[in-house]
């Protein structure tokens, strides 16, 4: 098992100085009528940490995602979140701007379809300045000089600063989505299934691309993903998911190396060996 | 003669053609609209002898606030005697009986079509307006769901979005008519087609401002003293349109000018758009000459 570095965790690292968690999730439940989606679903996550969420599609991964962002609405559970300013809060009973305005500096979510998160219609400057303008900024300049630096950040050309998303690739227009929920640098980032849909050397530059951001920028990232090497290079905290349940989570390593639970075996074992 | 005319058609509809359930309705909706400056309030426009798009929502208005002793003035695009200024005001004095007049200052109520008069407004006057579109981020976000939700959280990003991408693409902000508003520093607002040239007379106006879109169902208004700001960077501000000629009749130099072309040998001028404001100032000069 790798230590890594920057952040200075390892297995149970984090406890050990007193450090908040950034995340808090406590007894998610969500039913769609009389299907439940999440059942009792927990996890903790600490600023500069990776979770990768894993299981089969209808496992309720994304269902669990949406839930923390509160796009939908939970039955019961909590999200508290450590915030910049206010401390620890709890996501669903701060009123609804409270809420837009924490997804709006402090959190970012990354949509599996690039079209659902940005805006298609207009140039990729002001997709990356949408956040920065509804928070306030009123200066051209600064904005347009902002967006470039993100460009630059998620390795975009700056020349494409003024085209349209619609004339970028699968892969640019997903590193056009980061680009933008990174302009207001966030803490605390969302994806779900941010690589599929991409081919194999374009997904791994993306992924070397978040590697490299949650390390420089300490983010925290939930990573919803089905693909089991997407988590091993990503991923230090792991969470693999059955029907709504969180059956067994843990270090990715160990997890990936020891799986306990039967289903996790299964999908283990169903990768390719190289 | 023509006094027994209007009586019978006051006998065949009720004073300003509306029913009076209806104008309390549309009173109600103005009431709570200039309580919430720049708000959208929705109401139950009815069909008017008129098609949408020509007015129905700003007759429903000058309908329902109408009283015996008030003076009318109808414009459109600047001009009384256009063909929906003089059907609208035609159209009231059938219906009502009330004097109407072209003369911005007599009149205590004026129904426009896209132009505020260029002679100030003064305090007891009110301004109905024509709305075709009243929700401002339509074009950026049609889902009017959404764009209430963005109303109620004053989450106005995307009309600077829209104005970003005009200086990326064109170095400037294009629009030029129903330059978007910001009402008493909350509501995002459409002052309805009227030139950004008039944008200016909105801020802290002494009259009272009402907003109609028939088809659109909503209401809002400006009430008087109401801080109004024309959107804009901070590097790339609000700016009027500015014309190098002179008006051809009258020769104000500070009024919105139209484009007259008069044959087909490239031959055009520039006049008033405002034909009472350009009538007065030739009235005005022509006094001085002699």
């Amino acid at each position: 098992m790798i230590l890594d570095a920057t952040t200075g965790s390892s297995s149970d690292g984090h406890s050990i100085q007193g450090e908040l968690p950034l995340l808090q999730v406590k007894g998610l439940r969500k039913s769609f009528g009389s299907r439940l989606a999440l059942d009792e679903v927990s996890f903790e996550l600490y600023p500069g940490e990776v979770l990768a969420v894993v299981g089969e599609s209808g496992s309720g991964k994304s269902t669990l995602l949406n839930c923390i962002n509160a796009n939908i609405d939970v039955d019961h559970g909590q999200v508290m979140y450590q915030s910049r300013c206010n401390g620890a809060v709890d996501m669903g009973q701060i009123s609804e701007a409270q809420q837009r305005l924490i997804k709006k500096t402090e959190w970012g979510f990354v949509h599996q379809n690039p079209r659902d998160g940005l805006i298609m219609n207009v140039s990729a400057g002001a997709n990356i300045g949408e956040r920065l303008m509804s928070l306030g900024a009123r200066h051209y300049g600064q904005i347009r000089a902002k967006a470039l630096e993100c460009l630059q950040e998620v390795e975009i050309d700056t020349a494409r600063l003024d085209d349209l998303p619609l004339s970028f690739s699968g892969g640019m227009q997903q590193r056009l989505q980061i680009a933008r929920n990174l302009v207001t640098q966030p803490r605390l980032l969302l994806m779900d299934e941010p690589t599929s849909g991409l081919d194999v050397s374009v997904q791994a530059k993306l992924l070397d691309l978040l590697k490299q951001l949650a390390q420089r920028r300490g983010l925290a990232v939930v990573i919803v993903t089905h693909d089991l090497a997407v988590a091993r290079l990503l991923a230090n905290q792991m969470m693999v998911m059955q029907d709504g349940r969180c059956i067994e989570a843990g270090l990715t390593d160990q997890l990936l190396d020891d799986p306990q639970h039967p289903y996790s075996q299964l999908l283990v074992s169903s990768i390719l060996q190289s | 003669m023509d006094n027994t005319e209007k009586t019978s058609d006051h006998g065949r509809f009720n004073f300003a053609y509306l029913d009076e359930q209806t104008k309390r309705m549309i009173r109600r909706s103005l009431l709570k609209a200039i309580a919430i400056p720049g708000y959208q309030v929705p109401f139950a426009s009815k069909e008017m002898p008129l098609p949408y798009g020509w007015g129905t929502g700003g007759i429903q208005v000058t309908a329902s606030i109408i009283g015996q002793d008030d003076t009318l003035k109808v414009i459109d695009q600047g001009s009384d005697d256009t063909v929906n200024a003089v059907n609208i005001r035609k159209f009231f004095q059938k219906t009502t009986g009330v004097v109407t007049t072209e003369d911005t200052e007599a009149a205590t109520l004026i129904q426009t079509r896209h132009r505020i008069p260029e002679h100030p407004l003064a305090e007891g006057q009110i301004m109905v307006y024509q709305v075709p579109v009243p929700e401002p981020l339509q074009r950026l976000e049609p889902r009017s769901t959404e764009t209430r939700r963005m109303h109620a959280m004053a989450d106005y990003g995307l009309m600077h979005v829209k104005l970003y991408e005009d200086i990326t693409h064109f170095g400037k902000i294009t629009s030029t008519y129903d330059y978007p508003v910001m009402v008493d520093e909350r509501y995002l607002a459409s002052p309805s087609p009227i030139p950004k040239f008039d944008n200016p007379k909105l801020h802290r106006s002494k009259a009272l401002h009402l907003f109609g879109a028939g088809r659109e169902k909503r209401i809002y208004a400006i009430p008087p003293y109401t801080n109004v700001e024309s959107l804009g960077f901070e590097d790339y501000p609000f700016e009027l349109q500015r014309w190098t000629q002179a008006c051809a009749l009258c020769a104000s130099t500070n009024t919105f000018l139209d484009e007259v072309v008069t044959d087909d040998e490239g031959g055009h001028l520039f006049v008033c758009s405002d034909t009472n404001h350009c009538q007065r100032t030739q009235m005005i000069g022509a006094g001085h000459d002699s």
